[in-house]
Formats: structure tokens, sequence, C-alpha cells
């Protein structure tokens, strides 16, 4: 892990990128604003999936960042745009500390299966709920930031931009810290076995609750991001084809490095957005091929396309673990 | 009391079909350790081949009965050859990766089959309701229903059992059991598990197909229906326990009566009942109501 990049070049490669958004057309702002807030939920999954267990429910937590965010923002006038996102990710994250401790004694598919439950009946609670507009969802104002507030649609455009891209970016450096740290080295070995960390000393449902508070904070701040840039919000918020999208980034990225989280997250807007425009019949059989071609010619993501040597390090690992339960029993 | 045969007959006609579904889905879950979520395409893919089948013997003025045979017939020849070409050709190349990521790629699937059927049948809704009248209307204990619904009761009881005894009481199943439990040592015992993996996939798609067949005289086919019926039929094999014959069967009972109910007791609570019942049962059996013994190793 020494590779990788210093948190202040990172810094500095956030600024640069944000700058960066001056001189991009507009069409590709807002593009690029939906990408950042999707990249920053799939952020949280890759954060979770160290410990070997996938949500497929974080549309749950992204609408509840969005909800929360919506009916603040209506009833006492809250506009500030990152008032906005602290309020979300504090949404998303209060029910994350709830549901985490609860969801952490189960694995692999029951625990995707439950987070799908419990978002479905989310799901089904907003779509009946009168007072939140039932399926048709309900309407806010444009957001505004520090007093200011931006009526020149481009100028709105680039200062959504700018937070989201900013607010992503400090939570990426913030994944890359705690991955490096023993912390996160201690998650990915609940994924490897989960007897044995406990065996150490360590509790894996505190690891696992701590790293899904995590990712339910980020998917919060995120739902405050998607409902900045459509300023309206409905139930399909935390319905499951939402959640599946952001496991879709988070297997595109793969596990290995944060920076390629982004791109598959800009990679799969721009896809979609393609094909949206010249495909418009057919633009989830692009994605699903699209999908199905990640998978099978970048079986360790997008990100094994500049991480090479660490891929190489841990197949040796591989064989010497395979070596040894060949020779253990 | 009429009541509540009401409610206990109209969730039997639902779990009867959603039996169906959820058979196919706990089978290719069991052998191939695939959570499939193209299942519910093929659910759809079932019941517009019987649409298709249903128009085109009604077009030659043929009786409705021939047109019940013919779409159960045609539905059983497409299925079983989509489900055998895309375990050979697409499924194959991604056995032995991480279960995620097979989930993954039948949501591939589940997003190509969407758009396909939508360029082949179109996205206005279709019907194919010349088969339910076939078995006219029938008076239960003072109850009126189409006699098409109840007949879906028996049916779904033979299409389990015959699973159900296929596997545990013939020689074919206890080799499917032999994979199931353990892959490595099944091939060195000399079982092809290739094709116990191809024809495995290829039942659970027929499955699916069926259960849409079925349901096709009852309902207007159009896009969305496939993510509404795999929603369902996930709750129902998470429910009983994935990869288990037994837990499908109550779990589609169990989802079949709480629609039912919750249809005729309060209409607004229909959605999540459901997956109320699915945390429930996963709060208190956190892998379902009839889990499978597996070794651990530490």
């Amino acid at each position: 892990m020494r590779k990788g990049l210093h948190p202040l070049v990172m810094i500095t490669l956030v600024a640069a990128v944000t700058l960066f958004g001056r001189v991009l057309p507009t069409w590709t702002l807002s593009l690029a604003t939906i990408a950042a807030s999707n990249a920053l939920i799939a952020l949280g999954i890759v954060v979770l999936a160290r410990t070997g267990n996938v949500s497929f429910g974080q549309g749950l937590f992204f609408a509840a960042g969005g909800y929360g965010v919506a009916l603040i923002a209506n009833a006492w006038g809250l506009t500030d745009a990152v008032a906005q996102v602290i309020v979300g990710a504090a949404c998303g994250g209060l029910l994350g500390l709830v549901i985490g401790p609860l969801i952490a004694r189960y694995s692999g598919i029951f625990f995707g299966m439950l987070t799908l439950a419990l978002s479905m009946v989310f799901y089904g609670a907003l779509v009946k709920s009168t007072a939140l507009g039932g399926s048709d969802g309900f309407n806010v104002g444009r957001p505004t930031l520090f007093g200011m507030s931006f009526t020149d649609p481009r100028e709105a455009d680039f200062m959504l931009y700018a937070v989201s891209v900013i607010v992503t970016g400090f939570a990426g450096i913030a994944a890359t810290i705690l991955f490096r740290s023993e912390f996160g080295l201690a998650s990915l070995a609940v994924r490897e076995n989960n007897l044995r960390v406990e065996y150490l000393g360590l509790s894996a449902n505190r690891i696992i609750s701590i790293n899904f508070l995590i990712a339910a904070i980020f998917a919060g701040a995120s739902g405050a991001f998607a409902l900045m840039a459509q300023r309206h919000i409905d139930p399909q918020f935390a319905y499951w084809t939402t959640s599946g999208e952001f496991v879709f980034v988070a297997v595109l990225a793969g596990n290995q490095s944060v920076a390629a989280v982004f791109v598959a997250s800009m990679a799969l807007e721009l896809v979609r957005s393609f094909s949206n425009l010249y495909l418009p019949n057919t633009w989830q059989l692009v994605l699903g091929v699209f999908l199905l071609g990640v998978i099978l010619f970048l079986p360790r993501g997008i990100g094994s396309l500049w991480i090479r040597d660490r891929r190489k390090r841990r197949l040796s690992a591989t064989a010497a673990l395979t070596a040894e339960r060949g020779a253990a029993p | 009391m009429n009541f509540f045969l009401t409610i206990i007959l109209d969730g039997l006609i639902q779990a009867s079909w959603l039996f169906i579904v959820a058979l196919g889905l706990t089978l290719v879950f069991g052998v191939l350790k695939i959570l499939n979520i193209a299942h519910g395409s093929f659910y759809a893919l079932g019941a517009y081949i019987a649409a298709t089948a249903v128009t085109v013997v009604a077009a030659r003025g043929l009786p409705p009965s021939v047109g019940f045979v013919a779409m159960l017939l045609s539905v059983a020849l497409i299925a079983s050859a989509v489900g055998l070409l895309l375990e050979r050709g697409l499924l194959k190349m991604f056995y032995g990766r991480d279960e995620v990521v097979l989930l993954l790629v039948t949501y591939a699937v589940f997003l190509i089959l969407e758009d396909v059927t939508k360029l082949i049948w179109g996205v206005n809704p279709i019907y194919a309701t010349q088969p339910y009248e076939l078995f006219g209307n029938l008076e239960f204990a003072g109850l009126y229903y189409v006699g098409y619904d109840l007949v879906l009761i028996p049916i779904s009881a033979v299409v389990g059992f015959a699973i159900w005894f296929g596997l545990n009481r013939t020689v074919i199943g206890k080799i499917v059991l032999a994979v199931i439990h353990n892959e490595e040592m099944s091939v060195s015992m000399g079982v092809r598990v290739n094709r116990v993996y191809a024809i495995a996939f290829a039942f659970g798609v027929l499955l699916a197909a069926l259960a849409g067949a079925l349901t096709a005289p009852k309902i207007s086919m159009q896009p969305g229906l496939s993510s509404d019926v795999i929603i369902l039929s996930f709750a129902i094999v998470v429910i009983g326990g994935l990869g288990s014959v037994e837990g499908a069967a109550v779990g589609a009972i169990l989802v079949g009566l709480a629609r039912a109910a919750s249809v005729h007791l309060m209409p607004q609570a229909e959605l999540f009942m459901i997956y109320l019942i699915m945390a429930a049962v996963l709060m208190f059996r956190p892998e379902g109501l009839f889990k499978r013994e597996t070794a651990r190793r530490i």
C-alpha cells in the first residue's frame, strides 16, 4: 500500500479537478456532478465490501438523506448546499447507526438480501405516504452557497459540480487513509476469515458495523447531491434498481483503488447518456453488454488497468495461501 | 367465515404461480450458487411467448384448449433452449468468480433481456385471455371462482412434487444433490458437473417461463413485469432458506397469504407487507426457515 499517492498530492488533484470545471462545457458539468455523487455512494459500498459484505439496499440511505434534506429545506428554508450535504450525511448516518449493528450478524447473500428488503420496506412506505407526495414525490428549491444564490444556470451547475467534487474528493482521501490504517486492514481480514479475526481479540461485528456506518453516511450525502441536482425527490431513490446501479459502479471499479471508483462512475454515466442519446430504445442493452465486457475482460475492475504490480503481489499471495491449504489437512 | 376463506383461496392462488417461479430460482441457486436476477426476465419471456402462441392459435380459429396446450409446449421449448444457450454461451465464462460478481452478470442479462423483449413485443400491453375461460366458473363453499385460477393450485402442487421427487428419489436427482454438497468429490467420482449445471439452469429458466405462461391469461404483459416478479420471488426463497424446495413452498404460501390478506384488509400495506415478513423471518432465522447445514472451514 506504500505505493499510493500522498494525501497532499490528492488534495491538489481535487483542487485541479474542481478548477477544471471552469473550462468544461455545461452538459458535462451536470453529468460530472451525477458521476461524482454516484461515486460517493459507490465508494461507501467499496468500503463495506472490503469486509466481504455487499449491500443491495444503499438506496435506503440514499433516499433517507434525500428525503431528510428535502423535508428540512421545505420546512425551515435551509437552502445552503454545504449544510444540506451535512444534513443528508447525518440522516444516512443516524439510520446506519440503528441498522448497522442489527445487520452485522449476517453475511454474504443474506446480508445483501436483508439490506434489499429493508430498502424495499422503506420504498413501500414512501409510495403509500400521502404526506410525502406518494409515488410522485415533491419539489424543492434551488440550493444556495454561503448566502449566495445562483440564478445563472451555468453558475449554479458549476457550484454544484464544485461542491460535489470537493466533498467526494475528500471522502476519497479519507477512504484511502482508512484503507491503509490498522482498522482498514482488519476489515480486509474479516473478509478472509471472520473467525480468525475474533480469535485475535477483535470484534468482527464491530468492524462490520463501523464500515456499514461509513457507507451509510456516504450514501446519505450522495442522496443530498442527487436531490440538489434534480430539485425533486420521489420513492424511486429507494427502489432496488437504484441500489443495483451503485453496486454496479462499485464492481466496475474493483476494490483496489479509490480513483477507480470515480473513473467507473464517470464511464457509466458517459455510456448511459451516449446510448440514451443515440440508441434510446436499447440503452439498457448497451449497458448490460458493457457490464459483461468489463467483468469478463477486467476481472479485478477498472482499477486493475493501472494497479498491476499490486495485482501480481496479490496473485503470489494467493498462490502461497493455496499451497498452505493444500498442505494443512 | 367466508371472508377468511376468500383470503385463504386468493392467497393460495397467488402462492401457486409464485411457488413455480421461486422453485426455479431456488434450484438454480442450490446447484449453481447463483442468485439469478434475470429470473424475472425469464418469467416475462414465458408470458410473452405464451401470449404470442395463444394469439396465433386463436387467429387460426382453433379452440382455446389447443391454445393452452400450444402455449405450454412453445414456452417449454423456447425457454429450455434459451436457458441452455445462456448457460453454455455466457454464464460458463464466469464460474469460480465471487458470488456478487455472478449476481451482477445476471443483472446484466436482466438489463439486456428487458430491452430484447421491448424490441420484439413493443411497449404496449399485450393480452392473451382466451384460455382464461377454459375451465368455466366454479362454486366453492358459496364463493364463485374462475376455474382457471383454482386449477393453478393443483398444477403447482404437481410441479412441486415432481421436482421434489426428481431430486430426492431418482438417480439423476441424487447426482444433482451430490454436486450441490461437494462439487470436487462429484467430479472425482466421474460426474459431469458441467452437464448438471447446464440442465439445472435450463430447468430453472423453464420453471420461470412456465409460471409466466400460466399467469399470462390472467394479466397484461408490459415492461416492468420482470422486476416486480423477481423481487417477489427473492423474498420467497430468502424466507424459505435459499436452495430448499420445501422452503420455497412455505415461503410462497406465506407471501401469497400476506398479499391476499393485505389486499382485503389494508390495501395500502400490500407493497411492504412482503418485505416486512422477510425482514421479520431473517431477524429470527438469519438463513431462512429451512436452512441447509454446511461445514465451515476454520
